[in-house]
């Protein structure tokens, strides 16, 4: 569609952290002009924290941020040609809706000659003519939401930053604003990079997508590589329904799941690797039993407007299909994943490993500032740090009254036969296997057998990436 | 209604300790105590003459007036930036010092005033300088006195604005000093109105300060002139009641003008103390 753009935004290496909390790591990105590119994640993965290194509001950690070449690392917000709309828009209730959007020209001394006509003109592009002379309080939330979106344009940055701008609107309003955004960027070619949660507002608007978890950048594409080809589980299960399933890779182009081998276009993952495959509900079918290799019960049909919501149990797996043909409960239906439908994905980490403190005459291990009951404690002498490694399989969720260690569940993810469990303690995040669905928030207890943990000398190790 | 039963004590309360109160004043600045209307104890209280014939009153209601402009406009510099710092610190450093202005409110006044005394005489036998018994003494005192009054309701409002207005106004162009103008500032006028009322109020109305550290010469507030008819031998009830009279119809007069004033700034929730 169009040539190759330069960059105009570059991040590099760049980390953020607060008190030692590290909101970001390490991450490069580069941004094209014209660009309309969304950073995605759920709360917390750190993309507001990237919106307001480029708008200025705070310095970078570590690492560089560039515009056309230069540095900006250390250049005030104030002499950035980047504009923010603010997630709870921030417009000045001392001024009207005029003065609110001629405050950037004004400062700029501008002409008032030339303040009025382009004032006005933003309003036009915002659809709020004759609403100049209005104070903040007397618009809907709607309509305050399009002046600070005029507020930032009227400046005519490089750069449009928007902060979850969509976040406190109803529904309706907020995919009428979708359009409208799309249609403001288009129509000025201005660069805009939009924050936000919503994984459909993402799909909706953007070239690019950025999804970022834990203050790590997970991926980048276009909505459609996103979609179609996630790389890892988070990815697959934050845009999008997906069925996500532990699988094996017998070898290129072939692998198996839930005990059944099928074809794939994937390759060059190794024989005999452990993977996670998703499975998009629409790209299964549900094909006549006689034709099938892969039976399954119906279990519910939900209408959902334009398909039904169809669950089918296969042996330990319930697959999610979307189909538009109607079936029954109860009924015995095949199903059929085409090879093009299966997207293989490296595992990602499936361990346990932490800091931890040995009490070798104790035989106990302290993790979380909590001790655990060790078998294995020879090559320890006396109290010492070290690293312990601690198999999913092993970690066992109890009720928190049971346990010593207990924390706040914060993932769970089903992998066909069992969920993944992210368990958020003191001061580590707990991986587990189980086979009940927790809450996110849910406080559980967290026991290991004594011959489950494996312990390793701190030094060096600590310091090695995996 | 049953919650009318509540309002009762209070109704009592405003009967005896407000509205009394000001029913005797009217009553004595016109009536005089022996029950035959006149006006003259008003007449008395605006153009009573010194011995040297001129406007003994008036020129103290003016002096009142000045201290009182005068002490409020330096508690307005002096607390502003104090109370935008307190804003800017974390809570519990804010809370710590902010605490470390109201704490001198714990004392009585007149110790404090006394406090003062000492401490002037002191710096005075070590620099030579005479800061006691002269009008700078006073300004001081009040100074001392009403700063916390600024100080309070400009922090509260300052405390209280959105970070992200300023994030906006930065972001929009304004270095830190145009921020400061053309948004903090603005929005924190209804902080300002308070803190000029609650320092302005008690300063024209103040007395005892400016007998305890102005002495004999400097000119009397009209406090001063108020305390002395009600403690004079006999006491000069009539007259002490027809000036408290006008005190208060200035000080109401002075109120309405700052109402004003605020009305024409946008209502901003909360910030006030009252």
């Amino acid at each position: 569609m169009e040539a190759k753009k330069t960059p105009l935004i570059r991040l590099i290496d760049v980390s953020k952290d607060y008190d030692g909390d590290v909101a970001l790591e390490k991450v490069s990105l580069y941004i094209r002009d014209g660009e309309f590119l969304t950073l995605l994640g759920p709360s917390g993965c750190g993309k507001t924290t990237m919106l307001r290194l480029i708008a200025g509001f705070i310095m970078p950690s570590s690492g560089r941020i560039e515009m056309d070449g230069q540095d900006i690392a250390k250049i005030p917000p104030h002499r950035r040609a980047v504009n923010t709309v603010f997630q709870k828009y921030a417009l000045f209730p001392h001024l009207n809706v005029f003065d609110n959007i001629a405050f950037g020209l004004k400062i700029k001394k501008v002409p008032k000659a030339e303040i009025v006509p382009r004032v006005e003109r933003m309003l036009q592009l915002v659809n709020l003519e004759g609403y100049g002379k209005r104070y903040v309080d007397q618009l809907s939330g709607g309509q305050q939401q399009r002046v600070a979106i005029a507020r930032a344009l009227v400046n005519e940055p490089k750069i449009l930053l928007l902060d979850e701008p969509l976040g406190a609107l109803d529904l309706k309003l907020r995919q009428e604003m979708q359009h409208e955004l799309k249609r403001m960027q288009k129509q000025l070619g201005i660069t805009f990079i939009y924050v936000t949660h919503d994984q459909e507002e993402a799909l909706t608007m953007s070239d690019i997508i950025v999804v970022m978890k834990d203050g790590v950048i997970q991926q980048i594409g276009t909505p459609t590589d996103i979609y179609n080809e996630p790389k890892n589980v988070f990815v697959a299960d934050f845009i999008g329904e997906s069925n996500i399933v532990a699988a094996l890779m017998l070898d290129d182009y072939r692998l198996r799941m839930n005990g059944t081998s099928y074809r794939c276009v994937d390759k060059g993952f190794g024989k005999n690797t452990e993977v996670d495959v998703v499975v998009r509900p629409e790209d299964i079918d549900i094909v006549p039993s006689e034709r099938a290799r892969v039976m399954g019960v119906v279990q519910s049909a939900l209408f959902m407007g334009v398909h039904y919501e169809v669950l089918v149990q296969c042996g330990d797996y319930e697959w999610t299909v979307h189909t538009t043909d109607k079936v029954q409960p109860g009924a015995q239906v095949g199903i059929h994943i085409p090879p093009e439908a299966i997207h293989v994905m490296k595992k990602t980490r499936n361990n346990n490993i932490f800091d931890c403190e040995v009490y070798p005459d104790d035989n106990e291990v302290y993790i979380d500032e909590v001790a655990f009951d060790c078998v294995s404690v020879e090559g320890f002498e006396g109290k010492e740090a070290a690293i312990v490694q601690i198999n999913p399989a092993d970690v066992q969720l109890v009720s928190p009254q049971d346990a010593k260690l207990t924390g706040a569940c914060k993932a769970c993810l089903f992998l066909g036969t069992h969920y993944e469990v992210t368990v958020s303690c003191a001061e580590n995040d707990w991986i587990a296997y189980a086979p009940d669905l927790y809450e996110d928030g849910e406080e559980v207890g967290i026991l290991v057998d004594a011959d489950k943990l494996h312990l390793s000398h701190a030094e060096k190790d600590a310091e090695e990436e995996p | 209604m049953k919650r009318r039963l509540f309002s009762y004590p209070y109704i009592v309360w405003m009967a005896i300790f407000i509205l009394a109160p000001m029913l005797f004043i009217v009553y004595y600045a016109f009536w005089g105590g022996d029950g035959s209307f006149s006006l003259s104890y008003l007449r008395d209280a605006l153009f009573a003459r010194d011995i040297e014939g001129n406007l003994a009153n008036l020129r103290s209601f003016g002096h009142s007036g000045i201290v009182a402009i005068e002490t409020t406009g330096i508690c307005l510099l002096l607390g502003y930036p104090i109370a935008y710092l307190l804003s800017r610190m974390k809570r519990s450093m804010a809370a710590f010092v902010s605490t470390l202005f109201v704490v001198p409110m714990w004392m009585n006044f007149l110790l404090r005033t006394y406090a003062l005394r000492s401490i002037f005489l002191s710096l005075e036998s070590a620099t030579g300088i005479q800061i006691l018994d002269t009008q700078a003494a006073v300004l001081i005192g009040m100074v001392y006195d009403f700063l916390p009054f600024m100080i309070l309701p400009l922090y509260t409002i300052l405390q209280k604005m959105d970070k992200s207005y300023m994030e906006a106004a930065q972001d929009l162009g304004a270095n830190p000093a145009q921020t400061f103008t053309k948004v903090v500032l603005p929005l924190s006028v209804p902080g300002i109105v308070s803190g000029i009322t609650m320092v302005f109020v008690p300063s024209v109305t103040a007395f005892a300060v400016s007998q305890l550290l102005g002495g004999r010469k400097t000119p009397p507030l009209i406090g001063d002139l108020i305390h002395r008819r009600f403690m004079s031998d006999p006491p000069m009830y009539g007259v002490g009641s027809a000036l408290s009279l006008i005190l208060m119809v200035f000080v109401l007069a002075s109120m309405v003008l700052m109402r004003v004033f605020d009305k024409d700034s946008p209502n901003e929730k909360g910030g006030k103390l009252w």
